[in-house]
C-alpha cells in the first residue's frame, strides 16, 4: 500500500481540501468568502484554518479595509507543493483501480 | 478506502476551483436579447440614414446624433438585461450576485471596453469615423477575451470571432455597417442560443 502514503493526512477532510482548492486558484480569499464557498460554520472553518496554518500550508494576513478588520488567507509554497502531491496521489489511486 | 471516495474528492476540488474563480450566473438569454436589440437598433439607424440623410452621414448633423443615441440605447439595454437576468438566475440557484467572481469579471470586461469607447469618441471628435465599426468590434472582442477567464460558456470564442470581424471591417470599411450587424446582432443570437442550451437548460 505504498501509494496510500502519498496521501496527505492534513487534507483528509472536506473543509481543508476545500480551503486549499480555493487558495490554489485565487491569490487570496478572506474568511467570509471561504465560509460561503464551503458552507461551513465559523467555528468549524476557523479550526480547519488553524490546522492548515500550523502546518504552514497557508498564510494568514490581518489588515484593515475601510477601518474594518479583515483577515485574508493565501497558500504558501509549501502548501501548494503538498496539495499538488496530494492530488497526484488521489489520481494515481483512481487510475490504479 | 474505495476509489469512489477519491473520485468524489477530485470532483469537489474541481467544483470549488471553478466556483471560486468564475461567475456562473450569466444567462444565454441576455446574449440573445442583446443580439435582438442590436438588430433593431441597426434597422433604425439604416432607416434614419436612408430616409433623412440621403444615404450619407454628416458628422455634425442631427441624424448622426440620433445614431449615437441609438447606439447608447442598444448598449444600455443590453447591459441592463444582462444584469437583470443574471440576478434572476443567481437567485434561482441560491448563489450570490455581487462577490469576488462577479467583481473580477466586471473589471476585466469593463476596462478594455471603456478604453475602446472613449477612444472611439475621441477620434470621432477628430472627424475620423471611417473605422468606428471596426474599433467597436475589436475592443469588444478584446474585452470578451479578457473577461473569459472569469466566466463560463467559452466567451473567449465569441471574443475571437468579434476580433476577426473587426479586422475584416478595418480592411473593408464600406461594409462596416453589415459587419457590425453580424458581430453585434447575429453572433450574439447564435452564441446566446448555444449558451442557453448548454448551460441554462441544465
Amino acid at each position: 500500500m505504498g501509494i496510500i502514503k502519498n496521501l496527505n493526512k492534513s487534507f483528509d477532510h472536506r473543509i481543508r481540501l476545500g480551503i486549499m482548492s480555493v487558495l490554489m486558484v485565487n491569490e487570496y480569499a478572506d474568511f467570509k468568502t471561504l465560509k460561503d464557498l464551503l458552507d461551513a460554520t465559523d467555528g468549524n472553518l476557523a479550526s480547519h484554518i488553524k490546522a492548515l496554518e500550523k502546518e504552514e500550508y497557508i498564510k494568514v494576513e490581518k489588515q484593515f479595509i475601510a477601518r474594518k478588520p479583515n483577515t485574508r488567507y493565501s497558500a504558501t509554497t509549501l502548501g501548494t507543493v503538498a496539495f499538488k502531491k496530494h492530488i497526484e496521489a488521489l489520481e494515481n489511486l483512481i487510475n490504479k483501480q | 478506502m474505495e476509489s469512489n471516495h477519491y473520485l468524489q474528492d477530485i470532483g469537489e476540488i474541481k467544483q470549488l476551483m471553478n466556483k471560486s474563480t468564475r461567475f456562473i450566473s450569466l444567462s444565454g438569454l441576455s446574449g440573445i436579447l442583446a443580439g435582438i436589440y442590436a438588430l433593431i437598433g441597426a434597422s433604425v439607424a439604416f432607416w434614419l440614414v436612408d430616409n433623412f440623410s440621403h444615404g450619407t452621414l454628416i458628422l455634425d448633423g442631427k441624424i448622426f446624433k440620433l445614431i449615437i443615441l441609438d447606439l447608447i440605447l442598444i448598449a444600455g439595454l443590453s447591459i441592463i438585461t444582462a444584469i437583470y437576468l443574471s440576478i434572476q438566475k443567481a437567485k434561482k440557484k441560491g448563489e450570490k450576485i455581487w462577490d469576488s467572481t462577479s467583481k473580477r469579471l466586471l473589471i476585466n470586461f469593463v476596462v478594455p471596453l471603456l478604453t475602446g469607447g472613449l477612444y472611439i469618441l475621441i477620434i470621432l471628435g477628430q472627424q475620423k469615423y471611417g473605422q468606428t465599426a471596426a474599433l467597436m468590434l475589436i475592443f469588444y472582442g478584446l474585452a470578451l477575451i479578457n473577461a473569459s477567464k472569469y466566466s463560463i460558456g467559452n466567451i473567449r470564442t465569441l471574443g475571437y470571432v468579434e476580433l476577426c470581424l473587426g479586422l475584416i471591417c478595418a480592411l473593408l470599411p464600406g461594409y462596416g455597417f453589415w459587419l457590425w450587424v453580424i458581430g453585434f446582432g447575429v453572433m450574439h443570437i447564435i452564441y446566446g442560443t448555444w449558451m442557453y442550451y448548454k448551460h441554462d437548460l441544465k
